[in-house]
């Protein structure tokens, strides 16, 4: 399990932006999703040339050095579960490593991903980051190419399981920011669980494809209105970025 | 000094629209001292002292008063003080006047006293019956009248290790004033601080660049459990302090390298330290035995510090360029921060530095078991083109968890502080718990003091001493700190208000006259 590959977009030893505390992140290359607003669409395409391939042995060195630093360990991407048994076999490592077994383990995904996925991180896994990119199946399709059918059962799934650990709602401004869809997003979020974390991520146009960089930035304005519909659906752990 | 060249220099004090009052006085009495021959060193050390291999940081000619004085007030507040005719504190007024009126009879180098005590450790006793609104107003008084009247960014006072209700107020005062004074350390101790503690903490370094974070069990390890943590970041035994600072220019003792680096570590380094030692030797000499301190001072007569607590301060800086120099001789350039080799020279020159002074006898240092202490001197601002004690130069640094793994090592060999600076950049400011996972993992591996900058507040990081932009872009008109001054120097010779991001640069005081 030591030797299970993976393909790499980048690890970072730092990051405080990928979940609770300072994370090792690992970015996994290869996403299912082709969404117009990515910001790393250069880690979609699954084999690109220049690929970096590694092992978990080879990632558990690296975890070792910044180790003292950590909170925990976050799978990113690309999409995570893509390469899930790669994610799995990780945690694993990480948990059976008499130094690092303290830290926690995060996975940061799209949810685009079936029960059995899940049940094989779950064991392993302290916490998911889900993106919820529309709650709107046409919407949702036109955003990233695929309905979200999987993402909202995922959603449900590990909630009921109790590791999903934050909802994130990219806005995109003239795609998913309508009052209406707003309304109907935090009324679905609400019904799962009034106490679950929101994440409310504006949309910025750094490192978007060519074609999307025409699409304007959420404004603040845009964002404090996301705010108020989530917390008057009764959301009460609402957080904007 | 030719005494044309005394009235000149007296007449450019008195005539400096730009200084106060005390201002004036203080380099007043800093030119009458300088009038006098320095302690006698022999030819050699003298030329060193001359030449800048060797510094004593503007000490003054003629020592009368310890660099560093770090009484310990808990024995003011239990006892009181004859010299100052006060019984002993019984309640929270009473402690905070025994302490403002102490903190002015405190001699220094810069005039104001460069250590404030444990306040929390201190007050806490007195704060058990007062409410918590009352208790943040005296303190809030407080606060406000050391900024006021002992104005200088030396001036330091100690937080933690445990948390109590006077350390959370402080932090919040601190959030809320944004003061240059006090400078401020909180001793964190795994077993004792809190992480919400430790995070208050973090919050108040997003609002105002303080506190600096201090390894408790490392530095207990090394000067027992009575410590201080003074002026930038000088770690002394507490009832004690240090007689004098003198410091090593390891990148001028690099330039007169030729050969191999076993001459480097053999020949050339024992040969500086020693003239670094002697020099430090004559000072505290003068001190003790020729001005007396130790037989007239008020805080040795009513117990407040004692000569067997002392102990003298050995700095280096100006590694960085050493390591360079030495690796070109080898035919191998690389540079600190950035090539194990150069780490790894890095260690070996402060290790036999270390070796050095720990077999060097120096008088009247009981405190420290007759010998100095090895501290990494931050620098002052007519430092050119040398690296701060034994910092990455300034723009150079590695990411973070590699500059973490270059310096580390060397915190150990510092029993007298060492004071690194680590860069954060914006995005912590939403994630103040993943400073903490730094901060304890920094405690964790051996780091055992350092501070962290951020470049969004009004506060600049001079050595271990802050001030204001703001106080900076109107110096022309004078400045109510003495250490601004400094500062304004430190800016324009060495950019460090254009570290990207803010880095905290070091500096010692300079009490030279010509200012
Ligand atoms: S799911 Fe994430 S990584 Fe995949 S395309 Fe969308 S934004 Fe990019």
């Amino acid at each position: 399990m030591s030797s299970t590959p993976v393909r790499l977009a980048d690890v970072v030893p730092f990051s405080w932006v990928d979940g609770p505390g300072n994370r090792f992140v690992v970015f996994t290359q290869g996403c299912p999703f082709d969404c117009l607003a990515c910001h790393n669409p250069e880690t979609i395409p699954p084999h690109p040339p220049g690929t970096r391939h590694q092992t978990v042995a080879g990632l558990l060195t690296e975890i070792r050095l910044a180790e003292p630093y950590l909170q925990g360990v976050t799978v990113s991407g690309g999409e995570a579960t893509a390469q899930w048994r790669f994610v799995r076999d990780l945690f694993r490592a990480v948990r059976a490593d008499p130094r690092l077994r303290r830290l926690t383990t995060y996975v940061d995904t799209n949810g685009h991903a079936l029960p059995r996925v899940w049940d094989a991180l779950l064991p392993v896994t302290d916490g998911f980051m889900v993106d919820l990119k529309a709650l709107d199946p046409d919407v949702h399709r036109r955003l990233t190419g695929r309905g979200n059918g999987l993402v909202l059962d995922s959603i449900r799934y590990l909630h009921d399981r109790n590791r999903l650990a934050e909802v994130r709602l990219l806005l995109v401004p003239g795609h998913n920011d309508s009052a209406d869809q707003l309304e109907r997003t935090a009324a679905w979020l609400a019904a799962l669980d009034p106490e679950v974390r929101v994440v409310v991520i504006g949309f910025r146009r750094h490192g978007v494809r060519l074609e999307f960089s025409g699409t304007p930035e959420a404004t603040p304005e845009l964002l404090a209105r996301a705010r108020e519909a989530l917390e008057d659906a009764g959301l009460r752990n609402v957080v904007t970025v | 000094m030719e005494l044309l060249e005394l009235r000149r220099q007296a007449r450019a004090v008195i005539d400096d629209p730009a200084l106060t009052y005390r201002q004036r006085v203080h380099r007043l009495a800093a030119i009458a001292e300088n009038a006098l021959e320095p302690p006698p060193v022999s030819a050699e050390c003298a030329e060193a002292l001359e030449k800048r291999v060797v510094c004593d940081l503007y000490e003054g000619n003629a020592p009368y008063r310890p660099r560093y004085v770090l009484p310990d007030y808990a024995v003011l507040l239990e006892r009181g003080s004859s010299f100052l005719e006060l019984a002993p504190a019984r309640d929270l007024d009473e402690a905070l006047a025994h302490l403002l009126i102490a903190y002015t009879q405190v001699p220094s180098i810069t005039g104001y006293p460069v250590w404030l005590g444990d306040l929390d450790a201190l007050l806490e006793p007195y704060a058990a019956d007062v409410d918590d609104a009352e208790l943040q107003r005296r303190l809030r008084l407080f606060w406000i009248s050391l900024d006021r009247m002992l104005p200088d960014a030396f001036t330091h006072a100690n937080l933690g290790p445990r948390d109590t209700r006077v350390g959370r107020t402080a932090l919040r005062l601190e959030r809320e004033l944004l003061q240059v004074v006090p400078n401020l350390s909180l001793k964190v101790d795994p077993e004792l601080t809190p992480d919400d503690l430790v995070r208050d903490a973090v919050e108040t370094v997003f609002a105002c660049g303080q506190p600096h974070f201090v390894n408790h069990p490392m530095m207990i390890a090394g000067l027992g459990p009575a410590y201080g943590v003074a002026s930038c970041y000088n770690s002394l035994p507490a009832g004690g302090g240090s007689h004098t600072l003198v410091r090593l220019n390891l990148a001028e003792v690099a330039l007169r390298h030729q050969g191999s680096r076993a001459t480097f570590l053999d020949e050339l380094l024992p040969h500086y330290v020693e003239l670094t030692a002697e020099l430090m030797q004559a000072r505290i000499l003068h001190l003790v035995e020729e001005a007396r301190f130790f037989e007239h001072s008020w805080l040795v007569g009513d117990g407040l510090l004692s000569l067997d607590r002392y102990t003298a301060m050995f700095g280096v800086f100006g590694l960085a360029e050493a390591v360079a120099r030495v690796l070109e001789h080898e035919g191998t350039p690389g540079s600190y921060g950035h090539d194990p080799a150069a780490d790894q020279l890095a260690h070996e020159i402060l290790e036999r530095v270390a070796e050095l002074v720990a077999t060097r006898p120096m008088p009247y240092c009981e405190g420290s078991g007759g010998r100095a202490l090895l501290h990494s001197q931050s620098g002052i601002d007519s430092d050119l083109g040398v690296t701060a004690g034994c910092r990455v130069p300034v723009g150079d640094e590695p990411a973070l968890l590699e500059h973490l793994r270059t310096v580390t090592p060397n915190h150990a060999l510092f029993p007298a502080g060492i004071s690194d600076v680590l860069a954060f950049d914006e995005t912590t400011r939403r994630n103040p718990e993943a400073v903490v996972d730094v901060i304890r993992g920094a405690f964790r591996t051996g780091m055992r003091d350092f501070t962290f900058n951020l470049d969004s507040n009004d506060f600049i990081r001079i050595t271990g001493y802050l001030v204001r932009k703001s106080d900076l872009a109107k110096i022309e008109r004078g400045a109510r700190h003495d250490s601004t001054f400094l500062g304004a120097g430190s800016v324009a010779q060495s950019h460090v208000d254009r570290r990207a991001p803010k880095r905290v640069v070091a500096d010692e005081l300079d009490a030279g006259p010509a200012r």
